[in-house]
């Protein structure tokens, strides 16, 4: 017994020992459950460039990134279960990939004192920093999506949507339900008409959804969806012979595997995406130092996917901000106040995104105290089935602040009322 | 040997006819709550609380609540997801329409509207029995999660349509919402839980219980020796509902803070406490804590033996957790149809006999 213990007790020490002088980014992820087909290439990008940094760099600022990962099958009481277990370990910042879990999460960050990053998911109000000092959603938050969508089909319709026919297909959840505020208050803007179609979690089923929406024959099919319900709508949508350039997904809606399952049909499909996704110089070096190595986190198939893609530049911000905040305080082992500052005071312009391999990956935005929430802006892009590609539509487009801005000052009000929060910042 | 009524006299009908009769019993009773109570707060931190105690209690209340109906009452229902929705509903609305209600009354306030909405989902229980009965409560869970999706007045019309509890407090310590300490969340919820335990235990063994098991034995029967089948399955449902509602309003308020009625009160729900009373055993208010222990311990425990002592990937950790639970629960089964509560019992039949079995 004493045998077996002893390496089992250095190997204990072992961990323990440089533990103390990690950058922790714990990962809540899933890669289990009818969600897990986008949860798993997001996590792979997310951890994958981490361990680059550590590979390649020597950590961030000399310091060795840590993440440890923990599976919340997209579950909102595992979610809670995996923040109460990886918070002690000296956690920098949270991003769970979900907007279930993040409601849960916002209130216990806010306690704990941890920044929670929801990068175009979560709560958007909490891209009023006043209110919400511990939360941020930059670069684009739903309804900055939502208005993104409207704007890009206004230009498509020589500038007015008036007396069109526009329907919300959505999850039928936090996350679908998001968008909703907004598009009713662009559909009285632009006098469309919006209907509003929800999709049971997780969405297998769409027979009554698409019946509905052949028999009221909308000039336009939006989708708020994630995991299996992409695919199953992108299917129906086929199967009705909707024209697939009329029908439109959010940047959850929008990756390679929720258009191969319905082949050739998917041709032309669109969505959102607020990342470029190209082949960037940085995939090479994730290739050599991190896939090559036996290192990544999958199994390096989903390098330059769509959602591995978005997963790495979840990281990078993170990466950034952390070094923002090393460069502030002038300390290579931060904490998470230190990081939120970093957090706060993030510049993302074209110049570093160049000098980190992944040009023109993201806006430029600029983070600040009273704004969480960066620039919004988000691009269009078409699925090639023919090439297996999505091809990009348009460049950045910016939201339309006139409608969100009030919307997202009377939410946050809500919530500071609500939870007796008086605004910083002033 | 000191597990055994011989000695132990009892010179009074109240004495004899006590819970645990038992000396040994009896101690160790008072000593788990003593434990519970007295040292548990002090060492509990945010992890042991929201991922291991507040959880195991509330499913446990929501177990017991199950129990009264399909173990006591023998009416199969699926419904214990949509009931919990309501007591969290209910207990939402409350909490924000009275906001200086004190969160305890809130929390009743949720199981007595529970216990309403349970008590007119059981009217069809009169005339339909078994599987028939356990379809009707399904569409009482259909229903009701659909209902709270629906119409936004009950969720204050917040854009998301999530709940989220604001901060109460309950002597001055907050014991909802955030900057809660670990120790007030536990022990709200088990002053609840040893509460309504206690009050389940003597219901079951008084006149209404009684009625209820005779309605389950056999309801003819039943009705031929005078239990009223309208009171007896009536009062299992609002009594069931209420516990239900209660556990609702915890899970809410206490333990997630912020539900979203499809993700948390769904399907699976009705399925994972009806599972932990057929895994604890039916009828037996040991057997809702040792089915709830169950079925939440053992997934934590599991995770945390494959991922963070052997280092497993998550992803495997998380389907082999799936089979070794699933395994579990074949096993015991197939071991003892009757349950852990069964197990519990034949070991203290063989404790009273030791050391010298005949």
């Amino acid at each position: 017994m004493t045998t077996r213990l002893a390496p089992l007790a250095l190997g204990v020490l072992l961990a323990a020992g440089p533990a103390a002088a990690d950058l922790v980014f714990p990962d809540l992820s899933y890669r289990t459950g009818p969600f897990a087909a986008g949860g798993i290439p997001f996590s792979d990008g997310y951890q994958d460039y981490f361990t680059l940094m550590n590979e390649r760099d020597g950590g961030i600022g000399g310091v060795k990134a840590r993440v440890p990962e923990c599976e919340t099958a997209y579950n909102t009481e595992k979610g809670v279960e995996c923040y109460e277990a990886t918070k002690g370990d000296g956690a920098l910042i949270y991003q769970p990939l979900s907007t279930g879990i993040t409601y849960q999460l916002i209130p216990k960050v806010e306690a704990d004192h941890i920044p929670l990053h929801t990068m175009g998911y979560g709560r958007t109000s909490a891209a009023n920093g006043k209110v919400f000092e511990w939360v941020f959603n930059y670069p684009a938050n739903y309804w900055d999506g939502a208005s993104v969508v409207i704007k890009y089909l206004m230009d498509e319709n020589g500038g007015s949507l008036e007396g069109k026919k526009i329907t919300l297909l959505y999850h039928n959840s936090a996350y679908g339900k998001e968008p909703i505020p907004t598009l009713e208050a662009l559909s009285k803007k632009h006098g469309f008409k919006l209907t509003l179609i929800p999709v049971d979690s997780p969405g297998q089923e769409q027979k009554s959804q698409w019946l509905q929406i052949r028999r009221e024959r909308p000039d336009f099919v939006v989708m708020w969806g994630w995991g299996v319900m992409n695919q199953v709508a992108i299917q129906e949508a086929a199967n009705i012979n909707f024209p697939m350039d009329h029908f439109i997904g959010n940047w959850w809606a929008g990756a390679e595997h929720d258009v191969t399952p319905a082949g050739m049909a998917a041709d032309g499909y669109k969505a959102l995406n607020m990342n470029r996704v190209v082949d960037y110089p940085v995939f090479a070096d994730i290739r050599t130092h991190v896939v090559d190595k036996g290192l990544a986190a999958g199994d390096g198939s989903n390098v330059g996917s769509v959602l591995y893609t978005r997963g790495m530049y979840a990281a990078m911000l993170a990466v950034e901000a952390a070094k923002t905040a090393q460069e502030m305080t002038g300390t290579a082992q931060i904490d998470a106040a230190m990081m939120r500052d970093g957090m706060e005071h993030l510049e993302m312009t074209a110049a570093k995104m160049e000098a980190l391999g992944m040009p023109g990956i993201g806006p430029e935005f600029t983070v600040s105290c009273a704004d969480h929430g960066g620039s919004g802006m988000a691009i269009v892009q078409q699925w090639n089935a023919g090439d297996r590609k999505w091809v990009p539509l348009t460049d950045f487009i910016a939201p339309d602040a006139e409608v969100i801005a009030p919307l997202i000052e009377a939410d946050s009000a809500a919530f500071a009322a609500e939870n007796g929060i008086a605004p910083r910042c002033d | 040997m000191f597990y055994r009524e011989a000695g132990d006299f009892k010179t009074s009908y109240r004495d004899d006819s006590q819970t645990f009769p038992i000396g040994f019993d009896r101690y160790r009773y008072y000593a788990v709550l003593a434990v519970a109570f007295a040292v548990v707060p002090f060492v509990i931190d945010d992890y042991w609380a929201s991922a291991i105690f507040v959880p195991f209690l509330i499913y446990a209340i929501a177990a017991i609540g199950l129990n009264i109906l399909v173990g006591y009452c023998g009416q199969l229902s699926l419904g214990t997801g949509g009931f919990m929705a309501v007591g969290a509903y209910a207990c939402y609305k409350l909490m924000t329409a009275f906001p200086d209600l004190n969160i305890v009354f809130c929390i009743l306030g949720g199981g007595l509207v529970t216990a309403a909405v349970g008590v007119l989902f059981g009217l069809p229980s009169l005339r339909i029995k078994g599987f028939y009965l356990a379809v009707a409560t399904l569409a009482a869970q259909f229903f009701l999660v659909w209902l709270f999706n629906k119409v936004p007045w009950f969720y204050n019309y917040s854009a998301s349509g999530q709940i989220s509890a604001p901060a109460r407090t309950v002597f001055g310590l907050p014991v909802t919402g955030p900057g809660v300490e670990a120790w007030a969340q536990y022990l709200i919820c088990l002053v609840f839980a040893v509460v309504l335990a206690w009050a389940a235990r003597n219901l079951t063994r008084g006149t209404v219980g009684r009625s209820w098991m005779a309605i389950r034995d056999m309801d003819i029967a039943a009705e031929i020796i005078g239990v009223n089948p309208l009171k007896a399955k009536l009062t299992a449902f609002a009594v069931s509902s209420f516990y239900i509602g209660i556990a609702g309003a915890l899970f809410f308020a206490v333990y997630l803070g912020a539900v979203e009625v499809g993700e948390a009160f769904g399907i699976q729900k009705s399925f994972l406490i009806l599972f932990m009373i057929i895994i604890g055993g039916l009828g037996s208010i040991f057997g809702s804590f040792a089915g709830a222990a169950f079925l939440v311990l053992l997934p934590v425990l599991l995770k945390n033996l494959l991922v963070g002592t052997l280092g497993w990937p998550t992803d495997l950790t998380a389907h082999v957790q799936l089979m070794i639970v699933g395994a579990l629960i074949i096993g015991f089964l197939i071991a003892e149809p009757h349950g852990l509560a069964q197990l519990w019992r034949i070991g203290k039949e063989k404790l009273r006999l030791w050391p010298f079995p005949h």
